[in-house]
């Protein structure tokens, strides 16, 4: 339980998928310039990486890592076909937003339509790959963990688009040197609310601490609005694992 | 004949300036802020890069009139997919260092927007060798911003360029330490590399009147 709030608040602020690592730019930049296009494609990208990376990490489980073969007898051990994951998690998730948009078009056609070319570029948003990689990379140990990271990482993109998306409708009214419009600007932003970001990084360690210290109080109030939204996630983990089980 | 027409030699020039990949064509930007912390990691994603966009876009111009409409997103991440797998495993084998601390960027170079952007905007329209002219001269102008990004991080914030120290020992206090210069550290953390690419935005915008945006 414990394990599952930290990586939740880690992935939305610590590890933030645009201010900590980048993923996602184009979209980001390219789609920010409007609110209601903004929340669209960030509900798009969190369905997405809860879809794929849960799927991915059954793949990297029973599939691809190190001696992950085993289930198939003693002899095949031995294999270790993790340098075919690029291109096994980009048919995934090319065929997840295949099927999104498939599903979306015939029971949503306002929102399939506000969306656009949107929808199939998600196959290309990094954010996606990178949910999955940065899964394999972290060594994420059940598929509820990789749900919540999937979901939470999602979030964290979600409110960054959000967030950019507000300020840029709002800094069209102001006066921003002629040469820095548009593109520098934008950018210079995300620089600095990154830094802001960077200040989340105490949040778990108690300020600069090495070792992650248990959830600390402070952030406790947090956690207890967000129980809800947890308790949601934890039900589904356990009917994933059920099924692994099975 | 010349090898390179004035046509082609556009091909190259052009992406390297006033059509540039990063910051006029706002394509390819996680991987130019992510791993532009070291000069050295800079350098070797612009030429992994360069060796996945040529390639592929001509494995994509010769596949171009076969490939059907409907699932050419799909053909071409496999392309991409198949070349990466390549980059990744010789730079396991020959620098397995230097693949540590690009860690998932070299996988990400599969949803690289540079490279789906190029299939589709050229590519999939050209034949092989203009196409793989254009390959390079987006690469390299890829590159570019790389590694001035690359070098502005690493000297103001480490000191040093390619690992060698240039600014003089920081703890023995030489060179311009001993004038009472400090590293900034502000040039490490990964926001410093959203604020030099700005920078560079405005700088270039500046010369160039004709690519400023109207917000």
């Amino acid at each position: 339980m414990l394990e599952h709030i930290e990586l939740f608040f880690k992935s939305i602020f610590i590890d933030n998928m645009v201010f900590a690592v980048f993923l996602g730019m184009c979209s980001y930049l390219a789609v920010s310039k409007k609110v209601a296009t903004a929340v669209g494609l960030g509900a798009a990208v969190i369905f997405v990486l809860a879809v794929t990376v849960p799927l991915n990490w059954l793949l990297d489980q029973y599939l691809l890592r190190d001696g992950a073969l085993v289930w198939l007898g003693p002899e095949y051990a031995d294999y270790n076909l993790s340098f075919l994951s690029f291109i096994l998690f980009i048919a995934t998730i090319a065929t997840m937003v295949q099927l999104v948009e498939i599903v979306v078009e015939k029971f949503s056609p306002s929102l399939y339509n506000s969306l656009g070319i949107f929808l199939p570029l998600i196959a290309v948003n990094c954010a996606i790959l990178g949910g999955s990689l940065f899964m394999q990379a972290r060594d994420i140990q059940t598929l509820g963990l990789a749900l919540n990271y999937g979901v939470s990482s999602g979030i964290g993109w979600f409110l960054a688009i959000l967030a950019i998306a507000a300020i840029r409708e709002k800094i069209r009214y102001s006066n921003v040197p002629a040469p820095l419009r548009g593109l520098g600007i934008t950018f210079i932003i995300t620089g600095l609310m990154g830094i802001g970001f960077q200040s989340f990084g105490g949040m778990l360690t108690g300020g600069g601490e090495e070792a992650p210290a248990p959830v600390e109080e402070t952030t406790a109030e947090k956690v207890i609005e967000k129980k809800e939204i947890k308790e949601e996630i934890d039900s589904k983990d356990v009917s994933y694992n059920d099924a692994i089980n099975k | 004949m010349a090898l390179l027409t004035k046509k082609d030699a556009s091909l190259i020039t052009d992406p390297l300036a006033d059509n540039n990949p990063i910051t006029i064509q706002v394509l390819g930007i996680c991987s130019a802020l992510a791993i532009t912390a070291e000069l050295k990691a800079s350098i070797v994603m612009a030429i992994a890069v360069m060796f996945v966009l040529g390639a592929g876009n001509v494995v994509i111009s010769l596949m171009r009139n076969i490939i059907p409409s409907k699932i050419r997103i799909i053909v071409q991440l496999i392309v991409v997919a198949t070349l990466v797998i390549v980059v990744d495993q010789v730079l396991k084998a020959f620098a397995y260092e230097l693949s540590k601390t690009l860690s998932v960027f070299v996988g990400l170079i599969i949803t690289n927007c540079i490279i789906m952007g190029r299939f589709e905007a050229f590519a999939l329209a050209n034949g092989p060798w203009r196409s793989f002219l254009d390959g390079i001269g987006n690469s390299l102008g890829y590159g570019v911003i790389l590694i001035i990004v690359g070098f502005f991080r690493e000297l103001l914030g480490s000191g040093t360029l390619l690992g060698y120290k240039v600014l003089g020992d920081p703890i023995a206090k030489t060179g311009l330490y001993a004038t009472g210069y400090e590293n900034n550290g502000f040039m490490i953390i990964p926001p410093a590399a959203l604020i030099v690419v700005g920078i560079i935005i405005w700088v270039q915008r500046s010369r160039n009147p004709a690519l400023v945006e109207d917000n």
